[in-house]
């Protein structure tokens, strides 16, 4: 048989190899035979899932068309093993659309979507074994204490976690003999994090886990977050929260009308590290703005609120020549500040350029049946 | 951590797993506690309170009320059990998330399905016992042991039946709020013609035809049936089990391709 003998040339050439890199080979070349049988990659998800290079999440010209509106314009995305991943968007993006293809709630239009190496429309129960999700809206399993919401859930895989530790590490072991739905909030937001973990997955999908939350509340909830990538989880977070995305996001996405229109670092997005710091503070008087040094004068400008405002490429100087001349004339500058923009203002730039982006997507129910 | 968890070991393990904890949250709801338990147990002890020494016939038999109305409240509380608080129970799974939540898991929908049918068989099971217990000791309404098998075989394919009812009848109704009086409303009026309330020997001929065309006077009937007689062939109705399997795998036909696992709110 073709794929035997090719299996063998495989072994027969990796033996000289390090046990690791013949591993990978051969679990690479099984996706090549996965993918070029006539029932693709159905069983072959444990072997693929080895392979570190290979991305958690891959997404590539992927559409979704709900009657005449199109919700996803081919977008390109890929996850890396063992990062936190935020993806950001107005309500109405087309964000909820995508994760739901991500998750195997529903089908994709166009293009090749793989998690974890799998098609998730087409996904076996196995698969599932390998993902958590948190999902945007659901409530505690009524009529059970939270330790037995986390054994029903511990029950349904083949190799959960311990119970008594993932309620640990939500913070969650002093409420666990009380009944779930009296939880607050947050806690019922914990052990949301607690099921999605109780099955030991590889990746986890966050939906807006910290929305409505009180600041302390959130604070707790971005602990337990950051708290997966030291377990080596994958997160594919979506989130309203720029705070939330820059303190715990490896790489950020933002979509917007159906189309990724940027990705980055919380630090590069929308080419933040690049933009132009603003030296401002409020004129002490009346004044002019050729009042100012020279060097600054000329691109100096006065905000709607009186203050001074400086776009400023080399801020070291500027800061110079400014404070020269505020000690000259016994001027405090008392409240002088230099910002540069935050993630909230790039997100902000990125998005509303966009004409009308609530309209691009419907209900998805109306005209599209989800599975079920 | 247990040395193996359910799915480790099969999916009847798995399917015993779910049925454990339906049943208990089954059991702790309470307004399946009091409609299921309590309300039935009412309504027989008002009802053989105040009619119970008046007669009718069953199959041509001539009996008390009492024994009437011991199978009939039975055949009610398995349509309280299996339709009302199915069908207001899964909507509330499905609109609060908790069906998507655990469709997200490994756990194959089978189970989760026959877990929350095998959960109400129990339900029926434990309401059946009580109410032919308080029949005997309080009405001295007894029962052959062949009548008991009959009726225990009648009631599963009854609360099958309707289990399938109450799956396909959450695809049609959008909230939880929106569940109680289309329940009512469908199970209210067929009280009063499916023998259920009242001898379908003093209906008159349009309103027990009206009865017979749905499936509660086919659990009626055939529970009462069983009362009656004392060997299982005498006491077994196929006909109205036909009539109510019938009545289950259509409902099953319709459920499976209306049912949701997701929120119908879900929005973009």
């Amino acid at each position: 048989m073709l794929t035997n003998s090719l299996d063998a040339a495989v072994a027969q050439r990796d033996a000289a190899l390090p046990p690791d890199v013949a591993n990978a080979r051969h679990d690479a070349a099984l996706q090549r035979d996965a993918a070029l049988s006539p029932t693709p990659a159905e069983d072959q998800g444990s072997s693929v899932s080895s392979i570190p290079e290979d991305p958690v999440i891959s997404i590539r010209a992927l559409h979704k068309r709900y009657g005449e509106n199109e919700a996803v314009r081919g977008i390109d995305l890929e996850v890396r093993r063992g990062e936190i991943f935020a993806f950001l968007g107005p309500n109405g993006a087309g964000k909820t659309t995508t994760v739901e293809i991500l998750e195997g709630f529903r089908q994709a239009g166009a293009g090749r979507v793989q998690v974890l190496g799998i098609n998730p429309w087409r996904a076996p129960s196995a698969w599932r074994e390998r993902i958590g999700i948190v999902l945007q809206e659901s409530e505690a399993e009524p009529g059970l204490t939270v330790r037995e919401c986390l054994c029903l859930y511990a029950g349904y895989y083949r190799a959960p976690r311990s119970v008594d530790e993932t309620l640990a590490l939500v913070g969650l072991s002093e409420q666990a003999q009380e009944r779930a739905s009296a939880l607050s909030g947050g806690q019922r937001r914990r052990l949301d994090v607690a099921l999605a973990l109780v099955g030991d997955p590889e990746l986890i999908f966050l939906d807006e886990p910290t929305t409505g939350f009180d600041p302390s509340a959130r604070r707790a909830a971005w602990e337990v977050i950051a708290g997966l990538r030291d377990l080596g989880k994958t997160v594919f977070l979506t989130t309203h929260y720029m705070e939330e995305a820059e303190r715990l996001a490896d790489r950020i996405a933002v979509i917007a009308a159906g189309e990724i229109i940027a990705q980055g670092t919380p630090h590069t997005l929308g080419d933040r590290q690049l933009s132009v710091a603003q030296i401002t503070f409020a004129p002490p008087h009346e004044m002019r703005l050729g009042e100012l040094p020279a060097t600054l004068a000329g691109h100096a400008d006065q905000g709607p609120d009186g203050r001074i405002v400086l776009p400023s490429s080399s801020v070291a100087a500027d800061l110079h020549a400014l404070s020269g001349w505020a000690l000259a004339r016994g001027l405090k500058l008392d409240d002088l500040e230099v910002r540069r923009p935050t993630l909230e203002d790039v997100y902000l730039d990125l998005t509303t350029d966009d004409p009308d982006p609530t309209t691009n997507e419907p209900s998805p129910t109306t005209n599209d049946q989800p599975r079920s | 951590m247990p040395l193996s968890s359910a799915a480790s070991r099969g999916p009847l393990a798995l399917l015993a797993h779910q049925v454990r904890y339906d049943l208990r949250a089954g059991l702790r709801n309470p307004r399946a506690r009091f409609f299921t338990f309590f309300f039935p147990i009412v309504l027989l002890v008002i009802f053989t309170g105040v009619f119970g020494h008046g007669s009718t016939t069953i199959d041509g038999v001539h009996v008390k009320l009492s024994r009437f109305y011991v199978p009939g409240i039975l055949a009610m509380s398995i349509v309280v059990a299996a339709y009302a608080n199915l069908v207001i129970s899964i909507a509330t799974l499905r609109e609060t998330g908790v069906l998507k939540r655990r469709r997200a898991t490994p756990v194959p929908p089978a189970v989760l399905i026959a877990g929350q049918a095998l959960s109400t068989v129990a339900i029926a099971a434990i309401m059946a016992t009580l109410l032919l217990a308080i029949g005997k000791v309080a009405y001295g309404v007894g029962m052959a042991p062949a009548a008991i098998a009959a009726i225990a075989c009648t009631a599963v394919i009854g609360t099958l039946a309707f289990a399938c009812i109450g799956y396909a009848v959450s695809g049609l109704i959008g909230t939880p709020d929106a569940a109680q009086p289309i329940i009512q409303a469908t199970m209210m009026p067929l009280w009063f013609v499916s023998g259920v309330f009242i001898p379908t020997a003093n209906l008159s001929g349009t309103l027990h035809t009206v009865g017979e065309l749905f499936p509660v006077e086919h659990l009626a009937a055939g529970l009462q049936l069983a009362s009656v007689h004392t060997s299982f062939g005498g006491a077994i109705s196929l006909g109205d089990l036909l009539v109510l399997a019938a009545w289950g795998i259509a409902a099953a036909a319709f459920a499976w391709w209306r049912f949701s696992w997701l929120p119908s709110s879900a929005h973009a």
